[in-house]
């Protein structure tokens, strides 16, 4: 179970949002950690604590398809975010690399700043006034996960050849 | 039950005879594409995962089209990585320097992309190669290293939806104008994890650059891919290009769509998207008379010839507005060659406009076109989301060539006839 303070944000976070084109050339989850959210919230990056969660509303991580945006948020110590429902490529990319996304409408049931445990293996959020089960997360990506993601299962595939 | 074209194509790239919305698959690959921003990140997986081929060089593409012509030091460093992958691996369609254009006019004009195909590009515009009846969609750099070196990838097969237009164009009006207005009529994430299918005669009355244009931006409505028939307009395009042999996949008329939405097309004015979404779309007599500091007329979207030509038919004889930036990026080199000989530049020069080499730059903020804090932007490319094109308190509207062009004369939103 983790347990860590919410950070708020609201509808069609972008990935321009998450991450701004001009820092795409790095490669370095430190520098793109740094610029995370920076045009909606520049003092993000510098005030979010290890362990902290993301709560947003619908279609969050819409737009490119920048890996630099699970990137940026995994580098702040965010394992997981909570949103009404994700753009699809940043849901893909957010399990190929580890991030913990649950689909659950909980965005007006928590205070930005409000301390919620959450269990990203079986989908329950308990937060002050609520507790809630995440949309199942599709069996297969669940395999991804156990496996360790998804070129941990390129490499068991290879082996098989 | 019928199957959709989606359905098809991505059946018989699972060797199945049919498959189902929702279901879970491993399709092969026919053409797996990165370009400078999310090939680096693809290549380190690569290095990582220690793999020591990708599954067929002929098909994988790698086009340094983003912070190109090198914009910094690490971006010269990005592509000098690529390049040398690029050489280390065989990569046949590598593209740099003068034989690059933006990637998504770049590989159908050089006959990559075919009807049938699975496509899968590190980029979210990927979906554009619907317009030629193939299915084709962005994923991140992670599931690209994976497509480079399985030559297949895991796919949940999408629901359809289904667009049906008809009726005849009104003047200026381009697939620009068509998506933009669905996007309005559907929301940001109206389409989300499915497919759009376009057809109807005002889908058939529309030229391919056009077509390519709408479906570029299925994504902006959280589209998976976007579809269209293969018709005469898209046989002629693919005639003396296609580089492979393909087959043409046919919704079957009993196919399963989620929604169907009948579209007049005589009822879409010119659009505009407003920020800070692709959704906040209006007509352009709505929003007439705001004032622009730049136009864009290029991108992945309408670096097109057919926008190119609809730019030097308003700006003939006329100037670009006092303290506007006109930038003007024909997509790929055919284009800007064709452009040039046909006498396009003339007419941007003496307009005053600037004449950009093929880049991604000023869409996404890069570069070639960035914007203050406090600046507008009337643009022809797809996204105006918050500080996309530059400072997080500059603004871009989205709008086709006809509108970019006719405004960026009259220094504030304009629809083409204030100036023609």
């Amino acid at each position: 179970m983790l347990s860590g303070r919410v950070w708020k944000f609201g509808d069609n976070i972008d990935t321009d949002i998450i991450i701004p084109a001009r820092y795409l050339a790095y490669t370095d989850p430190v520098v793109l950690g740094q610029h995370c959210m920076e045009p909606l919230a520049p003092g993000f990056a510098k005030d979010v604590r290890k362990g902290d969660i993301i709560v947003a509303g619908s279609n969050f991580g819409c737009g490119s398809s920048r890996e630099h945006a699970p990137i940026a948020i995994l580098a702040l110590g965010i394992p997981v975010v909570i949103a009404k429902s994700f753009a699809r490529i940043f849901y893909r990319n957010a399990f190929n690399k580890a991030l913990a996304l649950l689909e659950a409408d909980v965005y007006d049931a928590v205070a930005g700043g409000e301390t919620i445990e959450v269990d990203p293996a079986t989908g329950l959020i308990k937060t002050a006034r609520a507790e809630v089960r995440a949309k199942p997360i599709p069996s297969f990506m669940l395999e991804l996960i156990s496996e360790g993601g998804l070129m941990n299962h390129m490499r068991r595939r290879l082996e098989e050849r | 039950m019928g199957m959709t074209a989606t359905e098809k194509i991505l059946a018989s790239h699972a060797g199945r005879d049919r498959v189902e919305p929702g279901e879970i698959i491993e399709a092969r690959i026919d053409l797996a594409l990165a370009n400078d921003i999310t090939a680096p990140l693809a290549l380190e997986e690569f290095e990582k995962a220690g793999a020591n081929s990708v599954f067929d060089p002929e098909r994988v593409a790698l086009v340094l089209d983003h912070f190109t012509p090198n914009k910094d030091i690490i971006s010269a460093e990005n592509c000098k990585i690529i390049r040398e992958f690029a050489k280390k691996y065989g990569i046949e369609h590598f593209y740099e320097g003068g034989a690059c254009g933006i990637e998504h006019a770049l590989l159908p004009e050089q006959g990559l992309v075919v009807p049938g195909d699975v496509v899968v590009g590190a980029d979210s515009h990927t979906c554009t190669y619907g317009a030629l009846g193939a299915f084709s969609t962005g994923v991140g750099s992670t599931d690209l290293t994976y497509a480079m070196v399985m030559g297949s990838l895991w796919f949940k097969v999408p629901e359809s939806m289904k667009f049906v237009c008809k009726g005849k164009w009104q003047p200026w009006a381009t697939g620009k104008d068509l998506i933009l207005h669905i996007i309005g009529m559907i929301g940001v994430e109206g389409a989300r994890y499915q497919a759009m299918e376009f057809e109807g005669e005002a889908i058939e009355d529309l030229s391919m650059d056009s077509r390519l244009s709408a479906a570029n931006m299925a994504i902006e409505a959280g589209a998976k891919n976007g579809i269209f028939r293969v018709d005469r307009k898209t046989l002629e395009y693919l005639s003396g290009r296609a580089k492979r042999e393909y087959k043409v996949y046919e919704s079957d008329p009993d196919a399963r769509y989620s929604k169907v939405f009948e579209i007049d097309a005589s009822a879409i004015g010119l659009q505009v998207a407003l920020p800070f979404l692709p959704s906040n779309v209006k007509n352009v007599e709505e929003v007439r008379g705001v004032s622009i500091d730049q136009a864009v007329i290029g991108s992945c979207t309408n670096g097109r010839l057919e926008d190119l030509e609809i730019a030097a038919k308003i700006l003939q004889g006329k100037k670009v507005a006092k303290h506007v930036r006109c930038i003007i990026i024909p997509a790929t080199p055919d284009i800007y060659h064709t452009a040039l000989k046909r006498g396009y530049f003339d007419t941007y020069l003496d307009a005053g406009c600037i004449i950009s080499p093929p880049t991604c730059g000023p869409c996404l903020g890069g570069h070639m076109g960035v914007l203050a804090r406090g600046e507008r932007a009337v643009s022809t490319t797809n996204r105006n989301f918050l500080g996309r094109m530059g400072h997080p308190e500059s603004e871009v509207c989205l709008a086709g060539a006809a509108v970019a062009a006719a405004s960026a004369i009259k220094g504030e939103i304009a629809h083409p006839r204030e100036v023609v």
